[in-house]
Parts: structure tokens; C-alpha cells; sequence
């Protein structure tokens, strides 16, 4: 029984700290953390300090951290989800919404009340439109990857050299700018955002990302079946007519081995 | 300029050595033989090709396991053959896990930035294994190609062999041997407008980038890009899949492809700048800046 458990006798110093926070999610974004398998446990090990996570740790109520992953919308009836969300602002120095229902409301758009045993509990929120958000991961579930590129470029910008600063910087800029852009999510935003702005060049990776099949591809371009769409964000985080950061995305080589690299 | 080519370790002219690949390829059969090679050698266990489609020079994407199917993609449809849209379906019920794609330069920048912000591809980013560019100075929807082969050209979509856009023609060849040309001013407004804000000729980001230009009929201009796109060059090379050329002992040579690329750039780079003031005071979105 009594496994020897060896306590870390001299902490890796230079870890940030990270929470995650679940409001009105279904902990799928959690699950994708953790699907990094050994990276996460890399991660853990090295760069950062899970301080705060109700699945996973006995800590109650929300710390102090550098960083705070939070999945899930907000229920704007239910008065400790609120104050969480608040909370979280004030405590975190970088707020992360993780997954669609954080950035996007995704399938919590569609909720509106009536069931027991809360029949009020009808109204539910992006967590952008209660606090300020810095950075986005969207997608439902939301990558493995994107979560693990997120975390290794959040602490390069916290403790890195000047050069690996600049690189975080730059590789999370967009997902800045996503936060940035709003609180609404659909495969409209392809049809608004990019075909009506004469962008659509046919590549088809709206399609791939879709988690729903709602989006085909005829004669080139994309078809969203709207009553299928549950309001992820994938598809326009995905297009590369979104965002193309040149820059960063010409140095996919070096920065996928660097990625790598940090996690071996 | 300079970077107008992109980065690469080698450039040479190159045709594949295979008579039966020859027989149909477009130019010298790169696309074909190197995706072969490389799904009998195991580096990939398949590629997203552009087979054939439901109507006559209509391509659809697909995913070809084996090199029977590969030579169903040979030749070129100038239209949309949304390639990317299988990215993620080829790692599920398809279950591969080394996967071949060839495309477009905007192609080839979709799968690099899905690799590095995969929002909806999840396990997509470690199992791109061999990624070909082909170069591209834009692209029509099929219902353009319809349109200048039937209206234009005068000839049926189902009795054509071959289509060409080179040498400041669009050529289109006949089963029964006529061929007729259309001058490249004809096309112009029948080009899709999403390729008018496209800075990239010749599929920087790809592994390995093969097209017509600066080869003489028959040969393909290469391009070895990645360390894994050399590595698989190197090993196809020296199993004898290719016939290669010093680049600069070809001609028209290196020199027409940086004319045509830096053409093409500076011309849709002055496009994405008209963008920031089309309207009054108001202006259309730039994907290079931010998605807001
Ligand atoms: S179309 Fe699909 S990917 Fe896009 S927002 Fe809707 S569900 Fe998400
Ligand atoms: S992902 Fe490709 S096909 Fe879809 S909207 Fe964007 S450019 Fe068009
Ligand atoms: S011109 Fe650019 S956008 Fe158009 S198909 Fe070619 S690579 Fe894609």
C-alpha cells in the first residue's frame, strides 16, 4: 500500500502558474488538455504549476495565477458562476477562453431556460462579454495542439529571452486579435467575413474543421448548412482568409521543432 | 525583391523516369512519381489528390491509397479542387497517420497554418508526412472553365485532352489533335476573385514545389524546400525515380520564374492595399493584418 512518494525537494523555479476555471462547459476542453498525454506531463513538469482545477486538484476557490484557462460560457442566473468569472479577471494576469463555448457561446447559444431544475437558468454568456478576454482557442473541442502551442508560447512570453518573447508575441497575436473581434461565432462568418469580402479561395479547410459535417464544399466553395452549425468558431479561426500571419507561419519549420523540441 | 521564390536547399529541372506516368502527366510527371515512391517506400500511407469528379474537367478531391489511383490524378483542372476539406477525414476513417497532399500555394499555406493553429484539426498537425505545392498563378471555378472552353474555345468539355496556361495562352488541345488558343486577356475576368489578394507563386510553404514554368515541355521546375521534403527527394532521387537538370543549364530557367512570381505578387499586393480604401472611409478586411 504505502507507495513511496518522493516530494519535488526544489521546485523547477522558473514555472508559471496555471488555472483552469470550468464555468458553464463540459470539461471536453480539459479532456483535450490532457489528450496531450506525456507533453502535458512535460509540461507540468517543467514550464507550469497547476495551481487551480477543480477536476483535478483539492484547491477551492480561485488563486493567484499567471495564466487562466477557462472553458465553458457563463450563466448570467447563476450568481456564483458570475462572480467566478469576475474572479478569475481579477486574479489571472492572462485570461484565456478555451473551446467555443468560453469564446463563442457555441452550443450554450441555443440554451434558453425551462428545464428543471432551474427553469430561470436561461441565459448564457461568452465569458468576453462579462470580463476582458486576451487570448482565444476556439474550436469544439478545441486541439490538443492548439492548447499545447498555447501554453508553451505563453510561457516563453513569461519567461523566455527577448528573442523567444518576440516569437510568443508573435505567434499569439492573432489569437489576441480573435478575442479582440467579438463574441459571436458561425459558419456565417465564412459567408460575411470571408466569401462577401471576395477572400474565399476554395482551400476547403472550413469543411475539415467543422465538427459538425455542417459545411460542404460545392463547386468550390463553401455551403453552411445553418441549422447544423452550433456555433463552434472553428471554421473562421481555421480559414487561412481569417488571419494569415505571414511571419510567423513562414517559420512553421523552426517553430513546430522548437514546439517539440520543448516537450521532449 | 528576392523572396519571391521562397525558401528552398535545391532547385533543378526534373522529370520522372516512369514511360507510364509520362504518358499522362501534365509536365514531367513529379506530382505523380514522388507521391508513388513515397506510398511504396512507406513515407506516406496516402495522398489527397485531385481525382476525377463528377462532370468532365471537374476535379474532386480524393484520397489515393495506392499508385493505380494516383494515375488518376495526373493532368492539370484548371478549377477548384478544394483539396484541404479530406485533411482531417484521411487521419479518421481513413486512418492514416502519414499523410501525402498536394495543392495549391494557398493550399499548402492552409495545412502549414493548421499545423500551427489546428482550431478544428485535431491530430492533424503531426501527420502531414509529405505536403506538394504546385505553382499557381491563379485559379476559375469550373463554371469559368465551362465557359472558355465551350463558349470561347468552341469545344466540347468532354473531347478535350490536355488544357494549358503558358507561354501568354490559354491552350486547349483536342482528343482527335486540334488545338485551340485563347489570348490570357479573355480569361482575366473569369479568374476567382479570392486569388487577386494571393502573395505566393510557387507554394512556398510546401515541402517540395514542382510546376511548368522555367522547364522545357515535358520537364518540371523543382523546387526541394523542407528537410523533409529533402530527405525524400534525396532518397527518390537515388532510387532513380527522376531525370534532373542543373537548373541553370535549362532554359527559360530560373530567371521567368522570379519574373512571373514577382508579377503576380506586386500586382495582388497593389490589390490588398486598394482594399484598405475601397469604400469611403471604410475599408474591406486584410487577412494578412487581422481577422477583425
Ligand atoms: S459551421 Fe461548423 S465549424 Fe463553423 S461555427 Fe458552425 S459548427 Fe463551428
Ligand atoms: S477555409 Fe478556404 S474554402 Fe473555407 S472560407 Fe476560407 S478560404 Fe474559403
Ligand atoms: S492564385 Fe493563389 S489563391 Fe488562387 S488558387 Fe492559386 S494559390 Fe490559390
Amino acid at each position: 500500500m504505502a507507495e513511496k512518494t518522493k516530494k519535488e525537494d526544489k521546485p523547477v523555479a522558473d514555472k508559471i502558474t496555471v488555472g483552469h476555471v470550468h464555468m458553464s462547459g463540459c470539461t471536453g476542453c480539459l479532456v483535450s488538455l490532457a489528450d496531450n498525454y506525456g507533453g502535458l506531463l512535460t509540461i507540468l513538469d517543467r514550464y507550469a504549476d497547476l495551481v487551480y482545477g477543480l477536476t483535478l486538484a483539492d484547491v477551492r476557490h480561485i488563486p493567484k495565477m499567471d495564466v487562466a484557462l477557462v472553458e465553458g460560457s457563463v450563466c448570467i442566473q447563476d450568481k456564483l458562476a458570475v462572480e467566478e468569472i469576475k474572479q478569475t479577471r481579477e486574479k489571472a494576469a492572462v485570461v484565456v477562453a478555451v473551446g467555443g463555448c468560453a469564446c463563442y457561446g457555441n452550443i450554450t447559444r441555443f440554451g434558453r431556460g425551462g428545464q428543471p431544475n432551474q427553469p430561470q437558468h436561461e441565459s448564457y454568456l461568452p465569458i468576453g462579454d462579462l470580463i476582458k478576454v486576451d487570448v482565444y482557442i476556439p474550436g469544439c473541442a478545441p486541439t490538443p495542439q492548439l492548447i499545447r502551442n498555447v501554453c508553451v508560447m505563453a510561457y516563453l512570453l513569461l519567461k523566455g529571452t527577448k528573442e523567444q518573447k518576440d516569437l510568443a508575441t508573435a505567434f499569439l497575436t492573432p489569437l489576441m486579435q480573435l478575442a479582440d473581434r467579438g463574441t459571436t461565432a458561425c459558419g456565417c462568418d465564412l459567408i460575411y467575413d470571408v466569401i462577401n469580402q471576395g477572400l474565399c479561395m476554395g482551400c476547403g479547410s472550413c469543411t475539415a474543421s467543422c465538427p459538425v459535417r455542417a459545411i460542404t464544399m460545392e463547386y468550390g466553395k463553401p455551403n453552411v448548412n445553418r441549422e447544423m452549425c452550433i456555433k463552434c468558431g472553428a471554421c473562421y479561426a481555421q480559414c487561412p482568409r481569417s488571419f494569415f500571419n505571414v511571419d510567423v507561419v513562414n517559420q512553421y519549420e523552426g517553430i513546430m521543432e522548437a514546439i517539440d523540441g520543448a516537450l521532449k | 525583391m528576392g523572396t519571391e521564390l521562397g525558401v528552398y536547399k535545391t532547385c533543378v529541372s526534373a522529370r520522372s523516369t516512369s514511360k507510364e506516368i509520362l504518358k499522362k502527366a501534365q509536365d514531367g510527371g513529379i506530382v505523380t512519381q514522388l507521391f508513388a515512391y513515397a506510398l511504396d517506400e512507406g513515407i506516406i500511407d496516402g495522398a489527397i489528390v485531385a481525382g476525377p469528379g463528377p462532370e468532365p474537367w471537374r476535379p474532386m478531391p480524393m484520397v489515393a491509397l495506392t499508385s493505380e489511383e494516383l494515375m488518376a490524378s495526373r493532368g492539370t483542372r484548371y478549377n477548384l479542387s478544394p483539396n484541404v476539406a479530406l485533411i482531417k477525414e484521411v487521419t479518421r476513417s481513413y486512418g492514416l497517420d502519414k499523410v501525402g497532399i498536394v495543392g495549391t500555394p494557398c493550399q499548402m499555406q492552409a495545412v502549414r497554418k493548421g499545423q500551427l493553429y489546428p482550431a478544428g484539426l485535431r491530430d492533424v498537425p503531426d501527420k502531414i508526412a509529405l505536403a506538394i505545392g504546385i505553382f499557381c498563378m491563379e485559379n476559375f471555378p469550373y463554371q469559368s472553365i465551362k465557359q472558355l472552353v465551350e463558349d470561347h474555345a468552341g469545344m466540347a468539355l468532354p473531347a478535350v485532352k490536355k488544357m494549358e496556361i503558358g507561354k501568354g495562352k490559354f491552350w486547349v488541345y483536342g482528343e482527335r489533335g486540334q488545338v485551340v488558343t485563347l489570348p490570357l486577356k479573355v480569361t482575366h475576368k473569369y479568374e476567382q476573385p479570392g486569388c487577386h489578394v494571393c502573395l505566393d507563386y510557387v507554394a512556398n510553404l510546401a515541402d517540395v514545389s514542382t510546376g511548368s514554368v522555367g522547364s522545357p515541355d515535358g520537364w518540371s521546375t523543382v523546387f526541394v524546400r523542407s528537410k523533409k521534403g529533402d530527405d525524400i527527394w534525396s532518397k527518390a532521387m537515388a532510387a532513380g525515380c527522376f531525370e534532373t537538370k542543373p537548373i541553370e543549364q535549362v532554359k527559360p530557367g530560373l530567371e521567368l520564374v522570379s519574373k512571373l512570381a514577382n508579377e503576380k505578387i506586386s500586382k495582388n499586393q497593389k490589390t490588398v492595399e486598394s482594399r484598405a480604401t475601397f469604400g469611403v472611409n471604410k475599408a474591406l478586411r486584410n487577412p494578412y493584418v487581422s481577422p477583425k
